[in-house]
C-alpha cells in the first residue's frame, strides 16, 4: 500500500491492520544520550505560555474557574472554534469558544451540573435544564437500580467515590491511531467490524456491540467535523511532525469534550510522535528548536484542559486534575529501550512552561534504562517534584511494551484494554462493622446482616480476623453489584463513542476495585495482636473506641509482624471479590489508591485501636501512617515493596518525601541516589513511587505566602498537584506527612 | 570458637536512608559508646558503653542485607556511633561478614591507636570518614579529648590497609573555623595517600532538643550555625594549594 503521508516510513503489518506497536517498533530510534541536544523556549513560546499563566492567575482569582457557559452541553461540535492566541499557536483546539471556559455536561447525572454551577455563582440554564427534563443521565439510572444495602454502604461511607453521578473516565482512547491512520481509514475497519459482528447468531451483547459500534462510527464522523471547524480535514494520514501532533490532540480534544470522565489519559503517544520528528529532522523539514517549539505548544493545550466539578468532588480529587497521563519510556520486548529524544523533550517542557500538575508526566522505569535519561529524570524531580516513576519491569511481563497509565497507576494495553473504575473500600471500617456486628461505628445503624459481633473486653487477633472473615464477602458483594450496576448504567446513559472508537473492537475489560485505610487497618491489627486493646462501648453496646496499652509493631517499618498482615488483608479482600460475577467479564483488579481522598475517609471513620482518633486523615494510597515510618525512607519503601503487584494489578500508590539534604550532599549525588533508590525499591517488585524533594519548612511558608510560590507542584497520590489548589485541610494534611530526613 | 567468644554489638540506633555518610546509598548504624565529649555532638545519648540494643553480627547483616536492593555500586553499610572503634572486635567479625555478603562497608570514626584489633577492622574496610576534630594538639585535647597523634596514626593505618578516606571536620564559628585552622587541616589531610575527599560540615544545632530530652545542659547553645556562605569560603581554602 504506497500512501503520500507515510513516505519513509519501514512498511510492516501496520500498514494492513491498526496495528500502532507494530508501526513504532518498525520505525522508532532509541535514544542513549544525555539531555544536551535540548531547546529552550521560543519568544513566540514564552509569550504564550505568558498569556496562558495570566488566564491561570485569573481563574484563580475567581475561586478556581474563570467562566461557564451554562447554555451549550459539551460535545465535539456544540463550540465554535476557540484560541488562546490565534496567530501564534501551533497546535490549535479547545474544549469550548474560548480558553478555561468550562462546559456544562450533564450525561453523566446533572445534579452534579446544578450543584457545580451554583458552587461558581452560576445557574445551570432552563435551555440546558429542559434538554435534560425527558433525558434519562447515567445518574438517573444507577439509582433507579441501587438497592438498600449499596445506599447504606455509600452513606456510611464504607465505600466511597463511586463513579454513580459523574463520568467513569480512566478510558484512554489510541488517539495515535488518528495521526497514522487518518479518520476515514478507522471508520473503514469499524464499518467492516460491524458488518462481521452482524453476521453472527447475536443475542443481547452483540445486539448491544452493535449499536456500541454504530455510535463510534457516528462519532468518528462528528471528529472529523471538529477539525474542519478548525480548519483541518484530518479524513487521512498526518503528513509531517505538525500534523502528527494536531491530529493526535484533535483525538484527545474530540474526547474530553465528549466526556468528562474522572481520569482522561493521553497515553503513550512520544516515542509515537518521535518518529515523525526523526524523520522530519533528518530531510531538514524541522530544526529541534520547531520540535521542541511544538512539544511545548501541545502541552500548553493540555495545561488548559478542564473539566466542571463539584465541591465534593474536589474533596475526593483535589486540585482540578483530568489526569492528562503520559507514559514516557520503559523498555522495548525485545530489549531495546523505548526512551526516544522526545522522551526527553517532553520532560524539557517542565523547564520551559515552569513546572505543573498536567500532563501527568509518568516515567516508565526499568532498570535498563539509558543512563542519560534515568539521570535526566532525576533531576527533573529533583528541580521540579512534578513526575512520578512506575515499574516497567514489573508492567511490561503483564501488559507488553505498548501499555500506558489511566488516572495514576493503572495500567492497561492502549487501545486494547479498557477499565470499568470503581472507587474504594474502607478496610478500617469493615473492621469496626465487624467488630460491631454488622453495626456502623460512627451511626450506629445496621448497614450489614447483624451477625456475631465481639462480646468480649480485651480484643484477640484470631477473633478479630474472624469476624473480618465473616463480614468481608458482605462487602466484597455489596462493592461488586455496585460496580456492575454502574457501568451497566454508564454503558447505556453515558458510553464513550469516541474513545472506544479509538480502540480496538473486542477489547479486553477490567473492573478496577479499590481499598482505603490500609496502613491504619494493619496497624490496629498489629496492636490488638502485640499489644493489649480495650475496647470501649457507648450505651448502645457499639465499640466507639479503644484503649490500647504497650508498643506494637507497626506498618512502615520494614517489620514483617506488621507488614504480612497488610498483605494478608489486600490478598483476603482481593479473593472475596473474584468470587463475585462482574458485568460483562470484566477482569477484577485491585489498587491501593486514595488521591486525596484519604482525608475524607479518615473523616468519615471512628476511633481506631492503633490509636489514631475519630475523623483524622488515613495515610494516602500505600503509605505508612504519618510519622509512624520511624526507621528511615528505606526501611518504608521495603515495607511497601511487600504489596504484591499480582493480587493490586491495578496499582499501588506511594508517595515519597524526602529533603534535600538527605538525598545527597550535592546535585550529582542526589540524582544518583534518587536512581538507586529507585532502583532498590522497584528491584523488589514495587510498582509506582511519587517523589517529593522539598523540605517541609517551604510548605509551611507556601501556605502562608502563596504568591511567593506561584507554580509550586507537588506529587500526592498518583498525581501532581499545584500546592494552592489544595484546600487548607488538604495542605495541613501533606505538611504532615513523613518527610525523611538526617539528623 | 566457642560460642560464648561470638561477639556481640550494643546499638544505639539504625537509619535505613544515609545518603550523606560515604558513597552512595548506605544504611548506616549507630554502635553505643564514645570516650570524647565533642560539644557539638549530635548524639549525646550513644556515650554510655551499655545500653541499646544487642545484636550479633549474623542478625545485624541479615538486617543490613534487606537494602542490599538499594545500594547499587558504591553504597553499602556504614558503621558510626558512638566511636564504633570500641566495639572494635565486634565490627571486624561485622565487616568481615558483610564482605562475605557482598555488602561494601564504611566507617565513621574519629580514629583510635592502631593496634592489631583496629587493623583486623580495616582489613575489612573498604571507606574510613576520618573526623579531625581539630588542627593543634592543644584544641583536640581541651575541646574534644581526642589526640592528634593519634588521629595521624590511624591514618597511617587506614593507609596501609588500603581503604579510601574521606576527611570530615566541623565547622564551629568562633572555634574551628579560622582559615589557618582550615589549612592545617587540609594539610593534614593531603598527608594521606589514598585521600578521596575532604569534607566540611556545618555546625548545626538540631541535636538541642536531644539534650534537652537527656536533661544535659548543650554546650553550644549560644555559638551560632555555620552558614552557607562561610562554608564555600572555606572549601576554596581546600583547594587553594591542591
Amino acid at each position: 500500500m504506497t500512501i503520500e503521508q507515510w513516505k519513509g516510513f519501514t512498511p510492516g503489518v501496520w500498514q494492513d491492520e491498526i496495528n500502532v506497536r507494530d508501526f513504532i517498533q518498525k520505525n522508532y530510534t532509541p535514544y542513549h544520550g544525555d539531555a544536551a541536544f535540548l531547546s529552550a523556549p521560543t519568544a513566540r513560546t514564552l509569550a504564550l505560555n505568558d498569556k496562558f499563566e495570566a488566564l491561570l492567575a485569573e481563574e484563580h482569582a475567581r475561586g478556581g474557574v474563570l467562566d461557564i457557559d451554562t447554555e451549550t452541553v459539551a460535545s465535539l461540535c456544540n463550540f465554535q472554534p476557540g484560541y488562546l492566541d490565534r496567530d501564534n499557536e501551533i497546535i490549535v483546539g479547545l474544549q469550548t469558544d474560548k480558553p478555561l471556559k468550562r462546559a456544562v455536561n450533564p450525561f453523566g447525572g446533572i445534579n452534579m451540573t446544578r450543584k457545580a454551577c451554583k458552587a461558581y455563582g452560576y445557574q445551570l440554564s432552563d435551555k440546558v435544564e429542559r434538554e435534560f427534563t425527558y433525558r434519562t443521565t447515567h445518574n438517573d439510572g444507577v439509582f433507579r437500580v441501587y438497592n438498600d444495602a449499596i445506599r447504606a454502604a455509600r452513606h456510611t461511607g464504607i465505600i466511597t467515590g463511586l463513579p454513580d453521578a459523574y463520568g467513569r473516565g480512566r478510558i484512554i482512547g489510541d488517539y495515535r491511531r488518528v495521526a497514522l491512520y487518518g479518520v476515514d481509514r478507522l471508520i473503514q475497519e469499524k464499518k467492516r467490524d460491524k458488518v462481521k459482528l452482524a453476521a453472527r447468531n447475536v443475542v443481547a451483547e452483540e445486539i448491544r456491540q452493535l449499536e456500541e459500534l454504530y455510535q463510534q462510527i457516528a462519532f468518528l464522523e462528528k471528529l472529523k467535523e471538529m477539525a474542519a471547524m478548525y480548519g483541518y480535514d484530518i479524513s487521512n494520514p498526518a503528513a509531517d511532525s505538525r500534523e502528527a501532533v494536531q491530529w493526535l490532540y484533535f483525538g484527545y480534544l474530540g474526547a474530553i469534550k465528549e466526556q468528562n470522565g474522572a481520569a482522561m489519559s493521553l497515553g503513550r503517544t512520544m516515542t509515537f510522535l518521535d518518529v515523525y520528528f526523526e524523520r522530519d529532522l533528518a530531510s531538514g523539514a524541522y530544526t529541534e528548536e520547531q520540535i521542541q517549539e511544538i512539544i511545548d505548544d501541545f502541552v500548553i493545550k493540555l495545561r488548559m484542559a478542564r473539566h466542571l466539578r463539584t465541591p465534593e468532588y474536589n474533596e475526593l480529587f483535589a486540585g482540578d486534575p483530568m489526569w492528562i497521563t503520559e507514559a514516557i519510556g520503559g523498555m522495548g520486548e525485545d530489549g531495546r529501550t523505548l526512551v526516544t529524544k522526545s522522551s526527553f523533550r517532553i520532560l524539557h517542557t517542565l523547564y520551559n512552561l515552569h513546572p505543573s500538575a498536567e500532563p501527568n508526566l509518568t516515567v516508565l522505569w526499568s532498570r535498563d534504562l539509558p543512563e542519560g535519561f534515568r539521570r535526566y529524570a532525576a533531576k527533573v524531580s529533583c528541580d521540579t517534584d512534578s513526575i512520578q516513576y512506575e515499574n516497567d519491569d514489573v508492567m511490561r511481563p503483564v501488559y507488553g511494551d505498548d501499555y500506558a497509565i489511566a488516572c495514576c497507576v493503572s495500567a492497561m494495553r492502549v487501545g486494547r484494554d479498557m477499565q470499568f473504575f470503581g472507587a474504594r473500600a474502607n478496610l478500617v471500617k469493615l473492621l469496626l462493622l465487624a467488630l460491631n456486628g454488622g453495626r456502623d461505628e460512627k451511626s450506629g445503624a445496621q448497614i450489614a446482616p447483624a451477625g456475631r459481633r465481639f462480646e468480649g473486653e480485651i480484643l484477640d487477633y484470631d477473633t478479630a480476623c474472624m469476624l473480618m472473615d465473616e463480614y468481608r464477602p458482605w462487602l466484597a458483594e455489596t462493592y461488586v453489584k455496585a460496580m456492575n450496576m454502574i457501568h451497566y448504567m454508564h454503558d447505556k446513559y453515558a458510553y464513550e463513542k469516541l474513545q472506544m472508537a479509538l480502540h480496538d473492537t473486542d477489547v479486553h475489560r477490567y473492573m478496577a476495585f479499590g481499598v482505603a485505610g490500609l496502613s491504619v487497618l494493619t496497624d490496629s491489627l498489629s496492636a490488638i495482636k502485640h499489644a493489649t486493646v480495650r475496647v470501649i462501648r457507648d450505651e448502645s453496646g457499639l465499640i466507639t473506641d479503644f484503649e490500647t496499652i504497650g508498643d506494637f509493631p507497626k506498618y512502615g517499618n520494614d517489620d514483617d509482624r506488621a507488614d504480612h498482615i497488610a498483605v494478608e488483608q489486600v490478598s483476603a479482600f482481593h479473593k472475596a471479590l473474584k468470587a463475585i460475577p462482574t458485568y460483562r467479564n470484566a477482569e477484577h483488579t485491585l489498587s491501593i489508591l486514595t488521591i486525596t481522598s484519604n482525608v475524607v475517609y479518615g473523616k468519615k471513620t471512628g476511633n481506631t485501636p492503633d490509636g489514631r482518633r475519630a475523623g483524622e486523615p488515613f495515610a494516602p494510597g500505600a503509605n505508612p501512617m504519618h510519622g509512624r515510618d520511624a526507621s528511615g525512607a528505606l526501611a518504608s519503601l521495603n515495607s511497601v515493596a511487600k504489596l504484591s503487584y499480582n493480587v493490586c494489578k491495578d496499582g499501588i500508590s506511594n508517595t515519597f518525601c524526602i529533603v534535600p539534604q538527605a538525598l545527597g550532599a550535592d546535585d550529582e549525588s542526589r540524582y544518583s541516589n534518587l536512581c538507586g533508590i529507585i532502583d532498590g525499591y522497584f528491584g523488589q517488585g514495587a510498582q509506582h513511587i511519587n517523589v517529593n524533594v522539598f523540605n517541609r519548612e517551604m510548605l509551611v511558608d507556601a501556605s502562608e505566602h502563596p504568591e511567593k510560590y506561584p507554580n509550586l507542584t507537588i506529587r500526592v497520590s498518583g498525581y501532581a498537584v499545584n500546592f494552592h489548589r489544595l484546600s487548607k485541610e488538604q495542605q495541613k494534611e501533606v505538611i504532615a506527612r513523613t518527610f525523611h530526613g538526617t539528623m | 570458637m566457642n560460642f560464648s567468644e561470638i561477639p556481640t554489638a550494643r546499638v544505639h540506633s539504625q537509619q535505613s536512608l544515609g545518603a550523606v555518610d560515604g558513597p552512595g546509598i548506605r544504611y548506616v548504624i549507630f554502635l553505643q559508646g564514645c570516650p570524647y565529649h565533642c560539644p557539638y555532638c549530635h548524639n549525646p545519648d550513644t556515650r554510655p558503653l551499655n545500653g541499646g540494643d544487642s545484636y550479633s553480627v549474623s542478625a545485624l547483616a541479615d538486617r543490613v542485607e534487606r537494602y542490599k536492593p538499594y545500594f547499587g555500586e558504591q553504597g553499602g553499610v556504614t558503621v558510626s556511633g558512638g566511636e564504633p572503634l570500641l566495639q572494635s572486635v565486634f565490627l571486624a567479625e561485622f565487616f568481615k561478614e558483610c564482605h562475605r555478603r557482598g555488602i561494601s562497608t564504611c566507617l565513621d570514626t574519629a580514629g583510635l591507636p592502631p593496634d592489631a584489633q583496629v587493623r583486623a577492622v580495616l582489613t575489612h574496610t573498604d571507606t574510613v570518614l576520618c573526623d579531625i576534630k581539630d588542627s593543634t594538639d592543644e584544641g583536640c585535647r581541651s575541646h574534644f579529648g581526642t589526640d592528634l597523634s593519634v588521629t595521624r596514626a590511624f591514618l597511617v593505618a587506614c593507609d596501609d590497609a588500603g581503604c579510601d578516606i574521606w576527611v570530615r571536620h566541623v565547622v564551629v564559628p568562633g572555634m574551628t573555623d579560622q582559615d589557618e585552622h582550615i589549612r592545617r587541616i587540609a594539610a593534614l589531610a593531603r598527608t594521606v595517600k589514598n585521600l578521596k575527599k575532604i569534607e566540611l560540615l556545618p555546625f548545626r544545632k538540631l541535636c538541642s532538643e536531644k539534650y534537652t530530652a537527656l536533661g544535659l545542659p548543650f554546650p553550644l547553645a549560644d555559638t551560632p550555625e555555620c552558614d552557607a556562605a562561610q562554608l564555600t569560603a572555606l572549601n576554596a581554602l581546600l583547594t587553594e594549594n591542591a
